[in-house]
């Protein structure tokens, strides 16, 4: 059971590009399908909880599934078993990638591949901003942090990401309490 | 030190980074570049990398990162560190916080964050495309083959959306996108030297 879950998600960890959102029908099939170890109900739940935690959301449902089956061990072997297929692949081009890029058709190749990652970027991005809510505190917060960082992007002043995000969850809590007292609703 | 200095700075990022595949870029961009561990350049260019292979974009940095820093020992301390803050958090909850997702004040503070996350992607992913298009910094200088694949792909994906009703995946970009630029570069080389 154990190295079963070990071996489980050192598969999904294999098998699945991109990361994310890409993986998560992979996982419900391997996890819910096939093996039975969580309903969709629980898969669902685990979801949400993993979109509002950070870090991955393949290594977060992989220490979830784990904890549930087999408690701490479990956990530690379901998350070691999803990310060394990416570690021991990522060593090894490690090792090559310098010379890869020296070569001249390469470097070509990759003006295309940096176009790609700008497009992929921003693709995720507007999804998101889809997503979030039209309201008021929401859209100030999006805004401010929008413009904060592309101005320091472009006048090559140093942002610090840490505190913006920091600052965003203050201003969230702050808005909350504040609401919380009056009834009217607090101001943003 | 260097293997604390991963450990520490990955477990950072592993910290802060809300808002999925793409919600790392900004912190571990920063990061790598405070301590000149890549170019804003290899960056990119590394993330183009783990977009065709498999695994999590955070995890396969930090992998990286630590490799070309610190070897064997080096990669192991950036993973864990980058790994870490999800294990424990995750662990935490599913052991003893069960409904702290469900709590008011935890759900203001997401409620703050998210905003912020999404305007930190699309800042970096526009930074990007001025970048690499030459239309920053003093010298303006359009990068032709630059301008020119991203027309393409503009193109390519929303045709494909429109006549096969389905978005090519990241993948599937990117093989597209590494043909595109060695063929509009070899052009433009071409051209260059016949005319």
């Amino acid at each position: 059971m154990l190295w079963q879950l070990f071996f489980t998600f050192f598969k999904i960890g294999l098998f699945t590009f991109g990361g994310g959102y890409a993986m998560i029908a992979n996982i419900r099939e391997v996890v819910v399908m096939r093996h039975g170890w969580l309903d969709d109900d629980e898969l669902l739940e685990i979801i949400t909880v993993a979109e509002s935690t950070p870090g991955p959301i393949a290594i977060n449902l992989a220490t979830y599934v784990g904890y549930r089956r087999r408690g701490v061990l479990g956990s530690v072997l379901a998350t070691l078993g999803v990310v060394l297929p990416s570690f021991v692949i990522i060593f090894t081009i490690s090792l090559f990638l310098d010379a890869f890029m020296a070569n001249k058709y390469v470097a070509y190749a990759f003006v295309g591949v940096k176009c790609a990652v700008a497009f992929l970027i921003l693709k995720a991005g507007l999804a998101m901003l889809r997503k979030i809510k039209k309201r008021p505190l929401p859209l100030v917060l999006f805004g401010t942090a929008f413009v904060l960082m592309l101005v320091c992007e472009l006048l090559a002043l140093s942002f610090r990401t840490v505190l913006a995000i920091l600052a965003g969850g203050f201003v969230g809590i702050l808005s909350y309490a504040l609401s919380q007292k009056p009834p009217e609703g607090g101001a943003a | 030190m260097i293997y604390l200095t991963l450990f520490l700075e990955f477990f950072k990022v592993g910290l802060f980074c809300f808002g999925g595949a793409f919600g790392m870029i900004p912190l571990i961009r920063e990061t790598v570049l405070a301590y000149g561990w890549l170019t804003d350049e290899a960056f990119y260019d590394f993330i183009g990398v783990c977009e065709s292979t498999p695994g999590p974009i955070a995890v396969n940095v930090a992998t990286y990162v630590g490799a070309t820093q610190g070897g064997v020992f080096g990669s192991i301390c950036a993973t864990l560190g980058v790994v870490m803050p999800s294990f424990i958090i995750i662990l935490l909850i599913a052991a003893v916080l069960k409904n702290l997702t469900k709590n008011a004040y935890f759900a203001a503070f997401l409620s703050g964050v998210k905003p912020v996350a999404v305007a930190l992607i699309l800042a970096t992913g526009i930074s990007l495309l001025l970048k690499s298009a030459g239309l920053t910094g003093a010298s303006f200088s359009p990068h032709v083959p630059s301008l020119i694949v991203f027309a393409l792909l503009f193109v390519v994906y929303f045709g494909v959306k429109r006549v096969c009703k389905r978005s090519l995946s990241s993948i599937w970009l990117i093989l597209l996108s590494a043909v595109m630029g060695l063929a509009v570069c070899l052009m433009l080389e071409y051209y260059r030297v016949a005319v």
